[in-house]
């Protein structure tokens, strides 16, 4: 492989088709011919049509189309349900279609001939619109119409090499053959660019994929990529990014359940974080997933919902009976659906499609419900959500993947193994007991932040989804009716006990009001006992006194007597 | 390029057109070898156009031409081709779907 950066780059035709560009580094090689091959159906035709349209119109490069199989009209008509308008780009002077007609049965030959009439219309048709770009389809054709192959193969030569004279960008079209690219082996004359279409099907499910099996002078991606046809054209996916290296959004997303928010340290999720929801069928996955769309929506961000189980109309008329408009949202142009069922296309094409839906919507948020439905090998099955991550990841954008857990209690490798990707998980669990189911919700994971590591009961009601904290007490977990006895109980409880201190309380004061008045008696007759006490006290102190008194006149009297 | 020769019986009338490439020794001896195998078995109720592809692409395209030089009988119909520098007057006939002169006497 030759340095780039050393050595000029190779000079460059854009074709124009999403994807096939970047793989290639820029698209075909600039004025040589490419050989497409595959067998019928794989979109050659529409492949090489599609690098003319798109020359005229976006690359100002006309373009000859020489068809050895299609007549004009028939080519026009073909492509005109892609949107490609032949007859005006024909009208326009920017495409000029030659219709070149063989059959075996109409030409006998004598002696020696060549091919240069071909020659003479292509170069005619060229000149005649000033053409950059020529697609020569399917021109193993001509094999079936002379019998000298050593003949054709010599003009075929020399064909290509007055393509790379004339520094036309060409795209030759060929058959698959047994054993090597094409039947007649066109790949030995065409050697700058070969692309192989194929149209594989496993378990009845086709896949069209596309490969760059060599591109002289150029780096390319080597994988096979699943490419699309449908209304919107073509679309090559370079799905296989492996690279980790998208930047850690730290912006919160809230999921418009205050209850969830709540359990979650910064009171959402991350932005741009993969949110998976786990649980059984009939757990509330889908409604909680929609409560969050409902939620962004509501913030005027973009949501892209992809169903595999439910149409969009079915998912917007069962989230309106939990009070979610989201018939609203699709409406204001916030909302899209795509809804397919899983075993319409192969993983691939899916991948292919959520790839291209991405990069024409850029949501904000996606809700993939569910990617349980996803049928697959093992193998390619966690590969393709691996890249269907990525894909979101790379993007920024936020997305929240349901999962049906085939399993009631135990973690199967097929959720572990998903799970391991997913930076949080809500698992919605159905608690069955005391003859009834209660829908409940934890917080498994929530890498980079903290959050509740308890159950919460998970209500849905006409006014949306509700959490309610689970009783967790003395009597274990209890959710349900069972939790609404046990609060019951527990406030009978309550109540008695409240009533009874009441009552204690009550005799309390009586007791003391008792004891006061005793107090009071008691002051009283202390008082009494005091005056009592001061007056015979006074008593004494004036007999006393009288005494002396007595006393004094006695010894008075005495010493008058003397 | 055209040369025709008076003759107003049209049913047993022969249109032929020849394509050739530019004046390369196969075209000049395929035009030569055409002249002469007209000449010796329709003398005289024959059209011949030559044309020379390098000239007017557009009449190739209009044909549909790819190979070159070749022989298209136009009329009467069918229309027939023979491709080669077509030197064989036996396989051109045949090719042509024309009874040669010694089997038309027969």
């Amino acid at each position: 492989m030759p340095d780039q950066r050393v050595t000029q780059p190779l000079p460059k035709a854009p074709t124009g088709i999403e994807g096939f560009d970047d793989l290639t580094f820029g698209g075909l090689p600039a004025g040589r011919p490419s050989l497409f091959c595959g067998s019928a159906g794989c979109g050659k035709t529409l492949f090489a049509t599609t690098f003319l349209v798109n020359g005229a119109t976006r690359y100002g490069e006309p373009g000859v189309f020489m068809s050895f199989e299609e007549r004009a009209e028939d080519l026009a008509a073909n492509v005109a349900s892609l949107g490609f308008d032949l007859d005006g780009l024909v009208a326009q002077g920017k495409l000029a279609i030659d219709h070149v007609r063989v059959e075996r049965s109409e030409i006998e030959e004598t002696g020696e001939y060549d091919l240069e009439g071909l020659f003479i219309r292509l170069g005619f048709a060229v000149d005649s619109i000033g053409a950059k770009r020529v697609v020569l389809d399917t021109i193993e054709t001509l094999f079936a119409g002379f019998t000298d192959p050593s003949l054709l193969r010599a003009e075929l030569r020399r064909l290509f090499g007055w393509i790379k004279d004339r520094g036309l960008t060409a795209i030759i079209t060929g058959e698959r053959g047994e054993g090597q690219l094409t039947r007649q082996g066109l790949e030995e004359y065409v050697s700058d660019c070969v692309v192989l279409l194929d149209n594989r099907v496993d378990d009845q499910i086709t896949t069209r994929r596309l490969r760059v099996v060599k591109y002289r002078g150029s780096a390319h991606g080597t994988n096979e990529f699943p490419f699309l046809i449908d209304h919107a054209g073509i679309s090559v996916l370079p799905v296989t990014s492996a690279e980790l290296d998208y930047a850690g959004p730290t912006g919160l997303i809230f999921t418009g359940i205050d209850g969830l928010d709540a359990m979650l340290g910064p009171g959402g999720f991350y932005r741009g974080s993969s949110i998976l929801v786990s649980g059984t069928s009939g757990t509330g996955k889908t409604m909680l997933a929609a409560s969050m769309v409902d939620a962004a929506c509501r913030r005027g961000e973009r949501c892209l919902i992809f169903a595999f189980e439910e149409s969009g109309g079915q998912i917007a008329r069962n989230a309106a009976s939990i009070g979610l408009d989201l018939d609203a949202h699709s409406k204001s142009g916030l909302l899209r659906f795509e809804a397919a069922r899983p075993s319409l296309y192969g993983l691939e094409t899916h991948l292919a499609r959520i790839h291209r839906d991405l990069d024409q919507f850029r949501p904000d948020l996606v809700m993939i419900d569910p990617i349980s439905a996803l049928r697959g090998p093992a193998t390619e099955l966690q590969a393709a959500l691996l890249r269907i991550i990525d894909l979101i990841k790379t993007r920024g954008i936020t997305a929240i993947f349901t999962t049906l857990r085939s399993d009631g209690s135990l973690i199967t490798d097929h959720d572990l193994g998903v799970s391991s990707l997913m930076d949080a998980w809500v698992k919605l669990q159905n608690m069955e007991a005391n003859g009834e189911r209660t829908r409940t919700l934890y917080v498994i994971k929530a890498r980079g932040m903290s959050h509740s590591n308890q159950i919460r009961e998970f209500l849905m009601s006409s006014g949306g989804i509700r959490l309610i904290d689970a009783y967790i007490g003395t009597a274990g977990v209890l959710t349900g009716t069972a939790r609404i006895v046990q609060e019951a109980r527990e406030q009978a409880e309550a109540q008695r006990r409240q009533q009874e201190n009441k009552r204690r309380l009550r005799e309390v004061v009586r007791r003391r009001a008792a004891l006061d008045r005793q107090l009071e008696e008691l002051r009283a007759s202390l008082e009494a006992a005091e005056d009592e006490e001061a007056r015979l006290r006074a008593d004494d102190e004036w007999r006393m006194a009288a005494d002396e008194v007595e006393r004094r006149e006695l010894i008075a009297r005495r010493r008058a007597a003397e | 390029m055209s040369r025709s020769v008076d003759r107003p019986d049209t049913a047993d009338r022969y249109r032929f057109r020849l394509f050739v490439a530019g004046t390369a020794p196969r075209s000049l001896r395929a035009v030569e070898s055409v002249r002469r195998i007209c000449e010796a078995h329709f003398a005289g109720r024959y059209e011949l156009e030559i044309v020379d592809i390098y000239q007017q692409p557009d009449l190739a395209a209009r044909d549909g031409i790819v190979a070159a030089p070749i022989l298209l009988k136009i009329a009467p119909q069918p229309e027939r081709r023979v491709a080669g520098d077509l030197l064989d007057a036996e396989r051109i006939l045949r090719g042509l779907n024309i009874p040669s002169a010694a089997e038309a006497e027969r």
